[in-house]
């Protein structure tokens, strides 16, 4: 057929590449799963509901961090998105 | 100016068959654990995921320039290899998919191009080193890293959520689960549809019809994204039951953990340098969410007709690509012959799987004899 020639190849195994990407995909999924978990655990529960003043600021600090940590979340993904689509 | 002729276009039609294919044995790699957990309804599932693949398909520019990469000498490769391994390779995907495995449709591909080229060309065309380097070593790696990756993600999953409340939990990871799954299904599309596109396109290089080093012509990227999309839709029941539910009993957690790693190994080994191959890290990264969750249950029996298959694929796909290779050799009428047969195989396997269909409505029920008695008691 000729359309692409190949010549005969040694075997080469890059070690160092499968090192970065064995370091690059653990790293950003613990991130990934890690911000997602704790987004979901101080995520205000419905079961928590009523109480005072207090109770009330902590729940509209629990939500800014719940929304903190999945925004994150959202960020690795678009990353992710770009990096599927954008090359 | 070249000639359409019948091989030609039993090519391109095997290319595509072998593509429908493709898209319904990976069905699983992206939506297996959404199914098992609930996340997404399975006909839901099937087409997000058909949606994405086709998606994917006209995302990507980057066609293959070489039929097999280096894995043999494509100097050497003709039309009538390429027909033959293609045949290879959708025999064992139709074959494997009746056995709910799942294999990797690039190693059957490759497996029976290397039969054919053995065959038409003699084994000096096999570039021996480039099958370790880029088959067999990612192949072993892929599962590896993916297991252990999923394993410590589950493990803090778990560990975070263990004070939350057990329904917030599960609604919340299955939601992210959809977002982790669309990414594998659109990651899979990008990747896999290419192929045939390649397949396709320099085939039509080789007979004349298009100049060298052109790009694939628009109908060839529709036709191949809508085989992958159309067998996506399908859905590799079968598969999807065995990665879903018979490897390892999954939980949304898990599903989410074993989905966000197989899209971060994925992205990162092909944009990174050390391609791995997707059924692997796929299978590997449910394995490690199964492992990872204290009391889940690991079919080990499962995992290991999943490694039996792997070793196969080569050798299994590389013997029925060199058979057909020699058939095909002796003119208009081996290829038709060939052609014949893999067809009259293919309807065989689709009839056996009729025995005990395996469908959107049981896809999450295993079956007792299948899998032993236990696996009820690991809920």
């Amino acid at each position: 057929m000729g359309v692409q020639t190949m010549s005969t190849q040694a075997m080469t195994i890059h070690w160092s590449a499968f090192g970065s990407v064995f370091a690059v995909s653990l790293g950003i999924t613990l991130l990934a799963v890690v911000l997602f978990s704790l987004g979901i655990a101080v995520w205000p529960g419905a079961d928590s509901a009523g109480g005072g003043q207090l109770r009330t600021a902590n729940r509209s600090l629990a939500m800014v961090a719940a929304v903190l940590c999945f925004g994150a979340c959202l960020a690795v993904a678009a990353y992710g998105l770009v990096l599927i689509i954008g090359v | 100016m070249g000639t359409v002729s019948f091989l030609l276009i039993m090519v391109i039609l095997t290319a595509l068959a072998f593509d429908f294919t493709n898209g319904f044995h990976d069905t699983a790699n992206s939506m297996a654990t959404s199914i098992a957990t609930g996340a997404l309804r399975p006909r839901v599932a099937v087409i997000v995921a058909g949606v994405l693949n086709l998606a994917g398909a006209f995302l990507s520019t980057e066609v293959a320039k070489t039929i097999s990469g280096g894995i043999v000498n494509d100097a050497k490769v003709s039309l009538v290899m390429i027909f033959a391994g293609l045949v290879g390779a959708l025999l064992w995907n139709l074959m494997t998919w009746l056995a709910g495995l799942p294999s990797s449709s690039s190693h059957a591909l490759f497996g029976g191009l290397i039969g054919a080229v053995w065959v038409g060309a003699g084994s000096s065309a096999v570039q021996f080193g480039a099958i370790i380097e880029k088959i067999v070593i990612p192949a072993i790696l892929s599962p590896i890293v993916a297991c252990f990756v999923s394993l410590l993600a589950t493990y803090f999953a778990y560990v975070i959520t263990r004070r939350t409340a057990p329904g917030q939990a599960r609604t919340g990871f299955r939601r992210g689960q959809i977002g982790s799954a669309s990414l594998v299904a659109l990651a899979h599309g990008t990747n896999d549809a290419q192929k045939t596109m390649g397949v396709i396109t320099l085939a039509l290089i080789s007979a004349g019809l298009l100049p060298h080093n052109a790009g694939p012509p628009w109908w060839v990227v529709l036709s191949a994204g809508l085989a992958i999309a159309l067998g996506t839709y399908t859905g590799g029941w079968r598969i999807i039951r065995t990665m879903g539910k018979g490897l390892t009993d999954i939980e949304a957690p898990q599903g989410f953990a074993a989905e966000t790693s197989a899209t971060t190994v994925i992205l990162a080994s092909t944009h990174m340098g050390f391609p791995l191959s997707t059924t692997q890290v796929c299978t590997g990264s449910i394995l490690g969410a199964g492992l990872g969750r204290k009391l889940a249950k690991v079919r080990w029996g499962v995992a290991g007709r999943i490694a039996l298959s792997w070793l196969l694929t080569l050798p299994a796909a590389a013997a029925v690509g060199g058979a057909a290779a020699w058939i095909a050799d002796r003119g208009t009428a081996g290829v038709a012959l060939v052609a014949a047969t893999a067809a009259a195989a293919a309807a065989g396997f689709w009839a056996l799987s009729r025995r005990r269909p395996v469908t959107s409505d049981n896809v999450n029920e295993l079956p007792a004899r299948q899998y032993g008695q236990t696996e009820r008691t690991a809920a």
